[in-house]
């Protein structure tokens, strides 16, 4: 079973990060994927540039398109990175969770992924 | 100063011993855990409220029955299936009054209602959540935080051990003094599930991030109340007050974690240590050896850095042989391999490592990596030392902990090995 896991945390909290915290910060990461990886159940996950590089779009009923500056919605924690993770149940994705070094310093969100029945 | 924080924890205690009493009296006779849970969880979360501002009435139990008989008389006037539903709850509710009427307290069937949560039936991961629910009156969010599950799931499974236990049948078991040492096992079993809950789990990390130590010692010393002479149980107690005296021994100053070895052990709280000596040398008097008693035996030796010695590491191996004998599983014998290693050299505990992890999956157990990480270490095998110590980091809930992993394994990168630590102890109750 798919898993989205989805980090939100304070994205100006890493740029105020003194170097060697910054660093032991990256290495956390990468030995948390790599332990994904060794488990086997890693299928995807990237870190994202800043909220400020993201564009919002939307598309009234009219056919009318509105492009803003930014995340949607403008919050104090915003979508920094995701892993997507292959395990047994949710209780499972839930532990993984928790390993998450993004999980000790903002919030990571366990979404299950529906799977779409494939065409033969 | 602290005295708003001190009163509530006076004022929860009395109320959370009072819940657990009323409970199992309701549903015992009820023969309806739910109706009972609900018709107590409005005058327990008043009491909540008010106890620790009036202070705790002189009779709390008299207090609740009387806030929760309002509460399910209420409902019986507005609703005519709740009047089904409640009549024995009510019939009970009486039944109560009338005890504490004649005798000044409500009958505890508190260790009956803790047989019916680790009944066969119940599946073992449930039975510790449950108890703590039912004994304690916890909520359903905070247990399932504690043992890492989502609140909606842990709330449906709760919903189903409990219709398990109505399905049981009731009254509660009554259990004759024959076999209260077999059925008090699984109860022990559970209490020590709580303790170490989200702890003894595959991320190792310590009680401070389970946050229910404080009331599985409650339910541990309740227990050891109802039965005080049973050698498990003080066993159990001993094992628990040896863990949690630790616990502020665990952070530096500055929050980073600090291994056994290296632990400050004036912070060590000697007065739960004391009490765990003592309640160890009662057990032993009854000469019935058992798995709890034989891990406090082993914490009891871990004690030993308090005078500035070394633990007696052929004895701590000859305890974890005792217990693997008698309640075998992969984690003593992980925790034997890392003694094994302190007294007969780094390689040889590698071997009994190599030979746990052929019989058990620990791919995941980030204790087998930090173990595995300190004997790689020890044996000067650094290349391997340092990927066992990422391992172990990437496997950590804990973020000190994982800081420590990380911080072994950069200092592989930079210097000489250091002397091995104890970076496994999240795996045990350290």
């Amino acid at each position: 079973m798919e898993f989205l896991l989805q980090l939100y945390a304070d994205q100006t909290r890493w740029s105020t990060l003194p170097p060697d915290q910054a660093h032991a910060e990256m290495g956390a990461y990468a030995a948390y994927t790599q332990a994904l990886h060794d488990a086997g159940v890693f299928v995807a996950g990237e870190r994202l540039a800043p909220p400020s590089s993201a564009a919002s779009v939307r598309v009234s009923a009219d056919g009318k398109a509105s492009v803003v500056d930014g995340p949607y919605p403008e919050t104090k924690e915003q979508l920094g990175g995701y892993y997507v993770i292959d395990v047994a149940d949710h209780d499972a994705a839930v532990s993984w969770a928790a390993r998450c070094p993004g999980a000790s310093h903002g919030t990571v969100e366990v979404r299950p992924i529906m799977a779409v029945p494939t065409a033969a | 100063m602290n005295s708003r924080p001190a009163a509530y924890a006076v004022a929860e205690r009395a109320a959370r011993e009072s819940y657990g009493k009323l409970l199992a009296y309701l549903a015992a006779r009820s023969g309806n855990i739910d109706a009972a849970q609900d018709a107590l969880a409005d005058a327990f979360t008043s009491a909540l409220e008010r106890w620790p501002l009036d202070g705790v009435p002189r009779t709390p139990d008299a207090w609740l029955l009387v806030s929760a008989r309002h509460r399910l008389f209420d409902r019986h006037r507005r609703d005519v299936r709740a009047e089904r539903l409640h009549g024995a709850l009510a019939a009970a509710a009486r039944d109560a009054q009338r005890d504490f009427e004649r005798a000044g307290e409500i009958g505890d069937e508190r260790l009956a209602f803790m047989f019916a949560c680790t009944a066969a039936a119940i599946a073992p991961e449930m039975r510790a959540p449950l108890m703590l629910q039912l004994v304690l009156g916890l909520d359903a969010a905070r247990i399932a935080s504690a043992f890492l599950i989502a609140p909606a799931a842990m709330s449906q499974r709760l919903v189903r051990a409990k219709r398990k236990i109505a399905a049981a049948g009731t009254p509660l078991p009554r259990v004759s003094p024959d076999d209260l040492s077999a059925r008090i096992d699984a109860v022990l079993a559970a209490v020590y599930a709580a303790f170490s809950a989200g702890w003894s789990d595959p991320a190792g990390v310590d009680p401070r991030v389970s946050g229910l130590a404080v009331e599985a010692l409650w339910l541990g010393r309740l227990v050891a109340d109802i039965v005080p002479d049973d050698p498990e149980t003080l066993g159990l107690l001993a094992l628990m007050l040896h863990a949690d005296a630790r616990r502020a021994a665990r952070r530096d100053s500055t929050g980073a974690y600090v291994p056994l070895a290296e632990q400050n052990t004036r912070l060590w709280n000697a007065a739960q240590i004391d009490e765990a000596e003592s309640l160890l040398r009662r057990a032993a008097r009854a000469r019935r050896p058992g798995r709890f008693q034989l891990e406090a035996a082993i914490q009891s030796a871990y004690a030993e850095y308090r005078f500035g010695r070394e633990p007696a590491w052929n004895a701590i191996v000859a305890l974890y042989d005792g217990l693997l004998r008698i309640a075998g599983s992969p984690v003593v014998a992980l925790n034997r391999a890392v003694a094994v290693g302190r007294l007969r050299g780094a390689p040889a505990g590698l071997l009994a490592l190599d030979d746990v992890a052929v019989r058990s999956d620990l791919r995941d157990y980030q204790p087998y990596w930090a173990a595995r990480a300190d004997l790689l270490a020890a044996t000067g095998a650094r290349a391997e030392a340092y990927r066992a110590f990422e391992r172990a980091a990437g496997l950590s809930v804990d973020p000190a902990v994982r800081g420590y992993l990380l911080g072994c394994a950069r200092r592989l990168g930079t210097a000489q090995p250091s002397a091995p630590s104890s970076a496994s102890e999240g795996k045990s109750p350290g």
